[in-house]
Formats: structure tokens, C-alpha cells, sequence
């Protein structure tokens, strides 16, 4: 939701933001407005302001022209224009620039048409077809057709490309295009999810044949006008866009800068007027400078605690169990992220999600019961060692935090803070007690997929499930929604009771922009809509 | 005589080839082993045993390093570092196209640095003990001990985010003419500036109040010229081999405060390129760059040695009796 900033209060807290628009949408009068707005303990003083404030920020027509600076959070000679290889989110950012997906996913995670203008299946989510636009035009002029998105599509199942969605691509069988209008997929098996997956970066479509990604075509909302990796990108509009009066702007530049201070500094003088990826503790310094917005993006980014099964005593049930009512969710949410987080229940699918279990019980702080499991595993007055990293993002107090609860039970935690230059091949799921951190996937299936099942590549604990494989396989090509969910739930409740990973919240991604960017709404798949702000926003004079 | 300088400047410079070679060896032997390589930076958390196997042998990173030691540097020798490990460009083509940047940053540094750290190492050595000696001694002492990124991490935070008066980043694109581009570059410069001239104003002072120590200052004193004319006439030129090294020393600490300005203004110049490359594990690129920056260091130092001989008459027939 987008946050908003009242001049002599600080920030609306969502509660009280949701309640005045609700207000503001069923047409009360001012007075009612300011009378609900004191009544809800906010000053009657402020009253006022918090109620011009709420009207300005959504009183909005997009306004065209101007060039927007941007400061992505990651840059180096690494970065690419060849969506197969995307990496980073600086990728994906430039990637919507310049190119569209088959689909785009909306806030709801759902897909909705982008060069893809309707699709069916044969019932059995294996073969599908996608009605194509048939008004699309690249960059060169070239009009665009069912081949482009066949060779977009098949490349990544080619080794040499390198692509990192190679191992999704394996579920694609064959793609062809049934007319230039119309194209055909067959999956190796059921996939109710094709539509979503089409709308990740990964999957932008481009040109048949482009294999030069120096400076490339796409049919995206801004062309190519500059493009130097670790430097800088500069995207001009698309005045042949397809979709009707988008974008808005007439240039973006976009540069990485990696340091949290500096992309914060840039904004609060002027020289960018959006950077992504703040911390919490930045919150103040944006709060006073009335100029500044914070954009605050739900979502299913988290850090989790990860007990390998295969190791003593992290694979015992009851230490892992033990660990999980140690976990002090709500230390976590309101002092590591100053509430820029919610309460997770120790399996991975977020409230955001469509799938999430609502109704499986939250896992309480509970230093007795932790106590109990304890003993039961016989670890009480032993010294366990936990590896945290400044890159599994919070894990330091995340293990600080644990480390002083068990030391209350008679449990030692030796925190070892290691490096993060190698944390990822050489600690993350190699040691018994660690952190990691994930940030979601599109769809339940593969979140579940790349991460807790048997087999799974990123299984962080080695925890092995037999019941949960069959249901994942099932719930892929199940057909019924309410059928599915189920299937989910189930899941869900397998990974909270038995799984070997420990989860606290599911962490909000952070943006910060200069109040004259306007149009920004949040998308759960990241930062910055998604990646994909640049044909949405739009400055005001 | 000038057949013993050219002796004198070959033996220089012969020494600095050798120097290089042995930086050359050092430079490649310590980055091979900094932990983690480019496969494992490129693949970061999507690495799995097999695609890290897979890409090393693609990058030629599975073969034994003397062997690779052996065909880099045999590459340079030739002028050709290789092509970065992730974007598969030739080395020096990226570099290239950084280098100017660099360059230019630290020629418009020098240009207002070293004439003002002349002006204020004489003119404390002509007032000598006065206020005004004092107070450029201890700015000049202040400016030496504070580290470059603290300035500068100050400098935006007062000049950028509180007064709003310069950019906080460099960003050359946002100029539209040459007064845009010295606003955009005020404070890298002015950061730069700062342990150069504070450097360079203290040695140029000292080297000067060394030479008033001798004998034909005594002289020319009783001889009743004037302060300004003996430390102008008499003493600068004596204590030029000591002011162009103090010169070239202060310069080459310019190389080291680049790599925070850089970084911290986001200028896209060679040092970033370098701490960039540092972090893909990128090592083609961070050994040429580091090769540069040694080089740019010995070519300063080599200067200052031959600048000193040819000013020294004593240094000039090999060594003072």
C-alpha cells in the first residue's frame, strides 16, 4: 500500500490510512471524514492535513513528459538485456523497459493479458493456446508475431544460452505458432500456473533470432537509447507503443548503486526521484522531509532458519520443534523491521499469496514448550553453533535474538557471523544451523517446488516428505480452485509441523520516491511494482 | 654528464619493469586466492554443484593456476589481458571506455591542487611562525589524518541532503555545459584535493625550511635581501628535487582517495570498474586494473626520481661526497 506522509505526524499507519479512503469512497463529507479521523484518536489539529494528504495522494491523472532518475539497489559489468540471463533486479527493471511478456501479473499475482490477449487450455492444463495481438510492432518497425514468442520461449531450453529459467523451461515441451496470431505450448505435464509463470522476467519475449543484447529491439514502453552495463541505462519512449497513452514518461536513467546510504542520499538531494531497497532504520530520516514517500510492497520475501535434517542435533524433531516456539516472531516484526513485516507460521506461501492457509493455528512464542522440546532432545547445557551473514538479510539479530532466549533456557547458541562473499555456495544449506533468504516466486507451485520438495535443487534443510511430493504433483495439474487449495493447505501445515526450516515474517520490500512521482501500485513479486514501474508512473510538474 | 643521466634515467627505469613484474606475479597469486570465483559470484544462490563445474570449465577457471599465471602474463606482455570472465569483452576495451573519466577527474584534481598546495607550502615557509603558518600546518595535519570516504560521506550529507546546494552523485549526464560539469564535480574534486594539497603543502614547507638551514641562506641573509627573495631565488630551487617527489608521492595518494570518490559519488571511472570487478570475482579485469594503478604509481614515482636527479647536481654525479 502506498504510504502515506502527514506534515507534523509521520507516516499513516495502514489501519488508520485504509479506514479514512474508506471513508473518502462511500462519499462522506469532509466533516464526517474529520470527525471519524479524531474519533480514531488522530489530533484534531492534524485531522486536517492527514485529510488533504490522503486526497491529494489519490487524486491522481497521469501527466506526460519528463525524465525520471532512477537508483536500482545492485549494478556491475554483469548487467545484461538478455532476459534468459537476467539476475538481479536491476535486470528485471530494465527488462520491462524495453520488452513485454506474453502476460503481466497484476497485485493479485493473477495473469493478465500483455501480448498475449487471451489463452485456454485442453482441460488438462497441458496444451494451451495463446491468442497473440496482432497491432504489435518492435522497435525496428518489425511487426510482431507467434514466431517471436516460439523462439523467445524455446531458447531457454538451449544449454549454450545459459539461461537461468532452463530448468523451468524443461516442463515446455514443444511451442509452436499455429498461425501468427495464435500460439500453441504443450507442456510435459499439467500446469494450471503456464499464465503466471509467462508474466516473470525471465519470459520477456523478444525478437526471433536476437542473439546481440548490446543494444536489442523489443515491443516494451521505451526503446534502447543507451545501454553501458555498470553504468547506466537510458530508455527513451516507445512513441509506437501499443497500449493506448503509455508511458508516460519521455526518458528513464536507470544506475545501480549498491550502498543503502548512498541511494538515500541521491534521493533526499534531488538527483534521483526513485531508489528501491531501504531499510527500516532509514524510515526517520524520510519521515522528515516532506517531500519524500515511502512505498511499502507486501510480500512473500523472507529470511528463514534452516535446521539440516541430515545433521545432528538440527535433523532431531524435537530440537527442530523447540527452535520454532523460540522464535520470537513479533521481537522480529516490530524491532528488526519496525513493523515493515507480517508474523509468518513457519512454512513459506505468504498472506499475499492465493493459496495461503489462513486457517492453520499460528505457532505461538513459547519459551516453556521450546523448554520441554528441549529436554526431550537432550540438548539443554550443550553449545550449538549458528552461522549468520550480513547477506542473509536480518539473520544477525534474527540469531541475536534466539541466542539470548536459549541462553535463558540453559541452551548455548555460539553465533559464527561469517562473510558474504561466498556465503551462498559455502554455508547456505552446507551447515546444520544457518539462514537463508528467499524471495518468492510467482506461484505456490514453485515456491513449494524449488524448495521443499524431496528432490528440490534449494531444499534448505534436506527435509524429505513423501506425502508432501505426492500432493505437490497433484496440486500442479489440479484443475479446481477450492480442490487445490486444499492441496496447498495440507502442504503448508506438512512444511509448519515438520519441516526443518523456522520461518518469523515475511518481510515487506521498501521503496522511496520524491512526491512527484505518482502511480506506483504495489505488485507482491518485488520491489517497484514488480520491476515493472516504467510504463505506470508518471511525474507531476 | 648527459650520458650519466641517460645512465641514471635507464637504471630507473629499468627498475620499475622489474617492480612490475614482481606487482605482476603478486597481483595475479593473491586475487586467485580471494575466496569464491566467478563461476560461484556469477551463479550466487542459483549455484548448484553441477552448473558451477559447468561454467568453470567454460571460463577456464578448472585449470591449474600456474598454468594460467603463465599464459596472463604472456598475454600482457603482449598487450592483451584477456576478456572479462562475465561479459566476455576484452579487458582493455572496458577499460577504455572508463579510463577518460578517471582521467579527466584526476587531471582537473591536479590542475587546482598542486598550484594550490605550492601557494600555501611557500608562502607558511616565507611567514614562518606565523598565525597563518600555524593554522595551515594544522589544517594541513587535520586533512592528512581524516580518511577520504569520511569527508566525503560528510561533505554529501551537509552539501547534497542539507543545503541541497551540489549533487550527491556524479553524474556527468545531468550537465548541460561546463559550469554543470564543474558543479557536478565540485566535491569529488574538492575530496581529492584534500589529502593532496594538505599532503603537499606540508613537504613543499618542509623541503623549503630545510634548505633555509644552509649555508648560502645565511649568506644571502647577511647579505640583506629580502624573505621573499631568499626563499624564491635562493631556496626553491634548491628544494625543488624535494617538492616534485612530495609532488608525485601526493599525486599517488589521489589514486587511492579515486577509488572512494568513485564509489561513493558513483562516478564511472576505473576504480569503480575495479571494485565492481572485485566483486563478480571478475579477475581478468581486477588484475589489469590493478596492473593500471601500480603502473600510473611507479610512472609517478619514476618521474619524481628523475626529476630529482636533474635538479640535483650532487644527486646528478652519483651521490654526495
Amino acid at each position: 500500500m502506498k504510504r502515506i506522509l502527514v506534515p507534523g505526524h509521520g507516516f499513516l499507519n495502514s489501519a488508520d490510512q485504509r479506514e479514512i479512503m474508506a471513508f473518502a469512497r462511500n462519499g462522506a463529507t469532509r466533516r464526517d471524514v474529520l470527525r471519524g479521523l479524531v474519533a480514531a484518536g488522530i489530533g484534531a489539529g492534524v485531522a486536517g492535513t492527514v485529510l488533504s494528504s490522503v486526497t491529494r495522494a489519490y487524486a491522481e491523472t497521469p501527466k506526460k513528459g519528463g525524465t525520471l532518475r532512477v537508483a536500482g539497489g545492485v549494478s556491475s559489468n554483469a548487467d545484461t538485456l538478455d532476459p534468459a540471463v537476467f539476475g538481479n533486479s536491476t535486470d528485471y527493471s530494465r527488462g520491462f523497459m524495453f520488452y513485454n511478456g506474453l502476460t503481466t501479473l497484476d497485485s493479485k499475482l493473477a495473469a493478465q493479458p500483455g501480448l498475449a490477449s487471451s489463452w485456454d487450455h485442453d482441460g488438462t492444463s497441458k496444451v494451451w493456446t495463446f491468442k497473440l495481438r496482432d497491432d504489435v510492432r518492435f522497435h525496428d518497425g518489425k511487426g510482431f508475431s507467434a514466431q517471436d514468442a516460439v523462439y523467445s520461449l524455446l531458447r531457454h531450453k538451449d544449454p549454450n544460452v545459459g539461461s537461468k529459467a532452463n530448468v523451468i523451461s524443461g516442463q515446455i515441451e514443444s511451442a509452436r505458432a499455429a498461425s501468427p496470431t495464435e500460439l500453441e505450448i504443450t507442456l510435459v505435464a499439467g500446469n494450471a500456473d503456464l499464465p503466471v509463470l509467462l508474466g516473470t522476467p525471465h519470459f520477456l519475449i523478444i525478437q526471433d533470432g536476437q542473439t546481440d543484447f548490446a543494444k536489442p529491439v523489443g515491443t516494451g514502453p521505451y526503446k534502447v537509447e543507451e545501454f553501458t552495463p555498470g553504468v547506466r541505462s537510458l530508455a527513451v519512449r516507445n512513441e509506437d507503443y501499443w497500449k493506448d497513452g503509455q508511458p508516460y514518461l519521455d526518458a528513464i536513467e536507470f544506475f545501480g548503486l549498491s550502498e543503502e546510504n548512498a541511494r538515500l542520499n541521491a534521493l533526499l538531494s534531488g538527483d534521483v526521484q526513485l531508489t528501491t531497497t531501504i531499510n527500516p532504520r532509514s524510515i526517520p530520516q524520510l519521515e522528515a522531509n516532506p517531500d519524500m514517500r515511502l512505498f511499502e510492497t507486501k510480500g512473500g520475501t523472507y529470511t528463514d532458519m534452516i535446521m539440516r535434517q541430515d545433521s545432528q542435533p538440527t535433523g532431531n524433531a524435537d530440537f527442530v520443534l523447540g527452535m520454532k516456539y523460540l522464535m520470537n516472531r513479533q521481537l522480529v516484526r516490530n524491532s528488526v523491521f519496525r513493523e515493515y513485516a507480517v508474523i509468518a507460521n513457519d512454512h513459506p506461501i505468504d498472506p499475499t499469496n492465493p493459496f495461503f492457509a489462513a486457517d492453520l493455528p499460528q505457532r505461538p512464542y513459547d519459551p516453556e514448550k521450546a523448554k520441554f522440546h528441549f529436554e526431550k532432545a537432550g540438548v539443554l547445557g550443550t553449545t550449538i553453533p549458528m552461522v549468520v551473514s550480513e547477506t542473509a538479510r536480518a539473520s544477525i539479530e534474527i540469531g541475536t535474538i534466539m541466542q539470548q532466549d536459549a541462553a535463558d533456557l540453559g541452551l548455548n547458541i555460539e553465533l559464527q557471523r561469517v562473510p558474504i562473499d561466498g556465503y551462498w555456495s559455502n554455508y547456505w544449506m552446507k551447515v546444520p544451523l544457518g539462514f537463508g533468504t528467499l524471495t518468492p516466486r510467482p506461484t505456490a507451485d514453485m515456491m513449494l517446488s524449488l524448495l521443499y520438495k524431496s528432490d528440490a535443487a534449494w531444499n534448505e534443510a534436506g527435509w524429505k516428505n513423501e506425502k508432501f511430493d505426492q500432493l505437490l504433483l497433484a496440486a500442479r495439474v489440479e484443475a479446481d480452485f477450492d480442490k487445490r487449495r486444499q492441496m496447498y493447505a495440507d502442504m503448508q501445515y506438512l512444511i509448519h509441523e515438520f519441516g526443518g526450516t523456522a520461518i518469523p515474517t515475511f518481510y515487506s520490500n521498501l521503496d522511496a520516491h520524491h512526491a512527484s512521482l505518482k502511480g506506483l501500485v504495489p505488485i507482491p513479486t518485488g520491489n517497484m511494482m514488480g520491476y515493472n514501474f516504467a510504463e505506470h508512473v508518471w511525474l507531476e510538474a | 654528464m648527459d650520458g650519466l643521466i641517460i645512465r641514471l634515467i635507464a637504471q630507473r627505469i629499468g627498475l620499475t619493469i622489474i617492480i612490475l613484474f614482481i606487482v605482476a606475479t603478486l597481483v595475479f597469486f593473491t586475487t586467485s586466492v580471494l575466496p569464491g570465483d566467478a563461476a560461484q559470484a556469477i551463479l550466487g544462490q542459483y549455484a548448484t554443484q553441477e552448473t558451477v563445474d559447468g561454467l568453470r570449465q567454460t571460463l577456464g577457471l578448472d585449470r591449474p593456476i600456474p598454468v594460467r599465471y603463465v599464459e596472463w602474463l604472456g598475454g600482457m606482455l603482449t598487450g592483451d589481458a584477456g576478456n572479462s570472465l562475465v561479459n566476455k569483452l576484452p579487458v582493455f576495451e572496458i577499460i577504455g571506455s572508463r579510463m577518460p573519466n578517471t582521467l579527466f577527474l584526476g587531471a582537473l584534481t591536479a590542475a587546482i591542487a598542486v598550484p594550490l598546495a605550492l601557494f600555501l607550502g611557500v608562502s607558511a615557509a616565507i611567514w614562518r611562525g606565523s598565525i597563518y603558518d600555524r593554522l595551515t600546518s594544522t589544517l594541513a595535519v587535520l586533512g592528512m589524518s581524516t580518511p577520504e570516504f569520511f569527508v566525503a560521506t560528510l561533505a554529501v550529507l551537509i552539501f547534497s541532503v542539507q543545503l541541497g546546494w551540489l549533487p550527491a552523485l556524479a553524474n556527468l549526464n545531468t550537465a548541460q555545459d561546463f559550469w554543470g560539469v564543474l558543479r557536478v564535480l565540485a566535491m569529488p574534486i574538492a575530496i581529492l584535493s584534500f589529502v593532496v594539497v594538505a599532503q603537499m603543502a606540508r613537504m613543499t614547507r618542509a623541503a623549503l625550511l630545510s634548505a633555509m638551514q644552509s649555508s648560502y641562506v645565511e649568506m644571502a641573509t647577511l647579505k640583506g635581501a629580502s624573505r621573499l627573495r631568499i626563499v624564491l631565488r635562493h631556496a626553491f630551487p634548491n628544494a625543488l628535487g624535494p617538492i616534485l617527489n612530495s609532488a608525485a608521492l601526493a599525486l599517488n595518494s589521489l589514486l587511492s582517495g579515486v577509488i572512494f570518490v568513485e564509489i561513493i559519488f558513483n562516478y564511472p571511472g576505473v576504480a569503480k570498474l575495479m571494485v565492481d570487478a572485485v566483486s563478480t570475482r571478475d579477475l581478468p579485469l581486477v588484475q589489469a586494473c590493478a596492473m593500471i594503478f601500480c603502473a600510473g604509481y611507479l610512472l609517478l614515482v619514476t618521474v619524481a626520481d628523475v626529476a630529482a636527479i636533474l635538479a640535483n647536481p650532487r644527486l646528478r654525479t652519483g651521490g654526495a661526497k
